[in-house]
């Protein structure tokens, strides 16, 4: 299991669109993904859980990934935050 | 029971009469219920297809929303989309049918609205309109699962009755035998009412209190003639309206004879006399009733049948069926006119619908799917009796745009060997004041021109049709309506070529009718229904004196003067009409 803290860097925060792609970036893995903020954990693969996470600019979210390609969908996904949703 | 007291008065929108049961067609949001099932399976596979269409309808407005709003406000509607495939929402909501045993409204209901609540308890404002934009997903799923269920409840034979019918009701209701429709609000112009004209239903609207005095299984006489609504009537008054009926069973009688004559007046001038076309059903009817061709398929019921704007080869089949089957006759084609009071397949509010994006604006923006039509249309040219027409024409530029675009059409056509007809003649509808004010200029470009006259008259008179605080403002014989149709002829008629026609509802009034043809026009468009008596009509009018009547017409300042004009017409040339009965 990998576990990973990110920061919400780009200007709109986690938004619709940044949700939806997070979404489909997770389904390409076999791991799971589990995203927590301020205490409520919920499943990176539903498009629906994702939305209701409110993380505007700066709020901190935790990431979880388990499973057989972890290490890979870590990067990936790391890496979207990391580029600010392509926002920046 | 005193006779009058269970009579009541609404407006008349289609003539008849019929007599039947009643059912109401409740649209209030009913409250889900948490209601048992038996059938597990069935409630499963019903959840499949509802999730299947939600998919369908959300694809073609995703699509058109990226084209217009941009990726990041369509981001939206994929988002709904892949809610729909969500993994632990749909399995969640799957087990619960399974183990519950609770209707899949019921569930879905329950489960969405769980996220729901987490985002309106959220702080941040655009949480809010996240929450919306999940009830909307959640309601577009309830509403497909339980349109199934409402299909399956309507029953053949009866009255229904409504708060008001949308244009996709009334498609839903045709396909059952519906005898007659009555409802709460609505004006003579709403399309529930055209469509029942159309199909010759009878129907009342702006009842107010319908759906309050009327219970499920009541019996009901509908007297299109003169607006009346008899609930649970006296042997008398069912005696009274059968003997009615049987008049006018043999007054359509007599005008059945007239199918194979031809509407032209007794001194010689002829009258195109065309069928307007919203449902493909309607068919059977237009060449029953001796219609020559049809002067407007209108093609936005295509939309509502199919939720999605079907495909190139569909249109292309329901286009060259009507093609081949109403041949020899010609046919015009009215190319989506959507927006207004129309439904738009975008979830685009605008806060002024009539003034905004509809008709050949949609289609320009709308590249794709306007090009679809066009070479359906062309495809089903073969038989050289089609012809297209646009909507809401504003200026020249949007029809010389139009003309490249059928151009280009027909380049992409031929370099793929398809036949089709290359003369195929080209027009537009008047109906916007702008237009009307340039009729000469559109006539030179144009190979016909087919005046709307239920747009023409609000825009004209600036009245919404469907407002009922000011529909009484909305003036057929208002003097400045009789003037422009005038205009738009004369001018017309300058430009040389160019055929002019009419196809509002205004042609199928049976007092209008020696006004129009006096005013000039070649050709009249109306409901199938309508095409025996207006052909009546025609055959005894002689259009030297229509001619006179329509000079006289001009002339006048109010709505009043023409009026009494037009009836004083009627009643010493015309002595015979369907009111005669009564």
């Amino acid at each position: 299991m990998i576990e990973r803290e990110v920061k919400i860097i780009n200007d709109a925060g986690l938004h619709t669109r940044p949700a939806a792609t997070i979404v489909k970036l997770a389904a390409k893995f076999k791991s799971d993904l589990q995203i927590t903020k301020d205490g409520m954990t919920i499943n990176g693969k539903s498009i629906i859980g994702v939305m209701t996470l409110a993380a505007e600019k700066g709020s901190t979210i935790y990431l979880s990934f388990d499973g057989e390609d972890e290490e890979e969908a870590a990067k990936t996904i790391l890496d979207y935050f990391h580029r600010g949703f392509d926002e920046l | 029971m005193n006779k009058s007291e269970n009579i009541f008065r609404g407006i008349a929108a289609a003539p008849g009469i019929t007599i039947a049961k009643a059912y109401i067609y409740s649209k209030k949001v009913e409250k889900v219920q948490d209601d048992p099932i038996e059938d597990v399976d069935e409630a499963l596979s019903n959840l499949d297809e509802a999730l299947e269409k939600s998919k369908k309808e959300l694809q073609k407005v995703f699509s058109l929303a990226v084209d217009k709003l941009g990726e990041n406000r369509a981001a939206i509607f994929e988002a709904q989309i892949m809610i729909l495939d969500d993994p632990v929402l749909i399995d969640t909501i799957r087990t619960r049918i399974r183990d519950e045993k609770k209707l899949p409204e019921y569930i879905v209901d329950d489960e969405i609205s769980k996220y729901q609540r987490l985002m309106d308890e959220a702080e941040e404002t655009y949480m809010k309109e996240r929450s919306h934009d999940i009830a909307d997903i959640k309601n577009r799923i309830i509403r497909n699962l339980k349109k199934k269920k409402w299909q399956s409840r309507i029953q053949n034979d009866v009255v229904v009755i409504s708060d008001y019918l949308t244009p996709a009701d009334t498609v839903l209701f045709s396909r059952v035998n519906v005898r007659g429709y009555v409802t709460n609000f609505g004006g003579l112009t709403s399309h529930a009412a055209i469509v029942a004209r159309s199909l010759n239903i009878p129907a009342i609207v702006g009842l107010h209190e319908a759906t309050s005095k009327i219970v499920n299984d009541d019996i009901i006489i509908i007297d299109g003639f003169h607006g009346m609504v008899i609930i649970n009537p006296s042997e008398s008054q069912i005696e009274y309206y059968k003997d009615k009926i049987e008049q006018l069973r043999l007054y359509d009688e007599d005008l059945a004879k007239l199918k194979n004559k031809p509407a032209v007046t007794n001194d010689g001038r002829a009258i195109l006399l065309q069928a307007n076309l919203d449902l493909t059903e309607e068919i059977a009817l237009v060449i029953q009733n001796g219609a020559k061709g049809i002067g407007l398929v209108r093609t936005e019921q295509l939309f509502q049948e199919y939720d999605v704007f079907p495909e190139e080869d569909v249109q292309y089949v329901i286009y060259k069926d009507i093609s081949e089957k109403v041949y020899p006759e010609k046919i015009i084609i009215r190319t989506l006119d959507v927006g207004g009071d129309k439904v738009l397949p975008v979830d685009v509010k605008e806060p002024n619908p009539f003034l905004g994006w509809r008709g050949i604006r949609f289609l320009l923006d709308n590249m794709e799917l306007f090009k679809t039509q066009i070479r359906a249309i062309l495809r089903a040219s073969e038989h050289k009796n089609l012809k297209m027409m646009i909507p809401m024409v504003c200026s020249i530029k949007e029809v010389r745009r139009f003309k490249e675009i059928v151009a280009e059409c027909k380049a992409e056509l031929e370099a793929q060997n398809y036949k089709f007809d290359n003369d195929i003649d080209l027009g537009i509808m008047i109906e916007v004041p702008s237009a009307a004010v340039m009729a000469r200029e559109y006539a030179e470009e144009v190979d016909f021109i087919s005046i709307g006259t239920n747009d023409l008259i609000q825009y004209l008179l600036a009245v919404d049709r469907g407002n009922e605080i000011v529909s009484d403002l909305y003036q057929e014989f208002h003097p400045s309506v009789v003037r422009t149709i005038g205009h738009i002829i004369k001018e017309a008629k300058v430009a040389g070529n160019c055929v002019v026609s009419l196809c509002g509802e205004m042609a199928a009034d049976t007092l209008a009718v020696p006004l129009l043809v006096g005013l000039g026009l070649d050709s009249l468009s109306v409901s199938a229904s309508a095409i025996p008596t207006i052909k009546k009509i025609i055959r005894n009018l002689n259009f030297k004196e229509t001619e006179e009547l329509a000079k006289r017409c001009l002339g006048y300042r109010t709505e009043k003067e023409i009026k009494n004009e037009l009836v004083k017409f009627f009643d010493e040339k015309l002595n015979f009409s369907v009111h005669k009965i009564f």
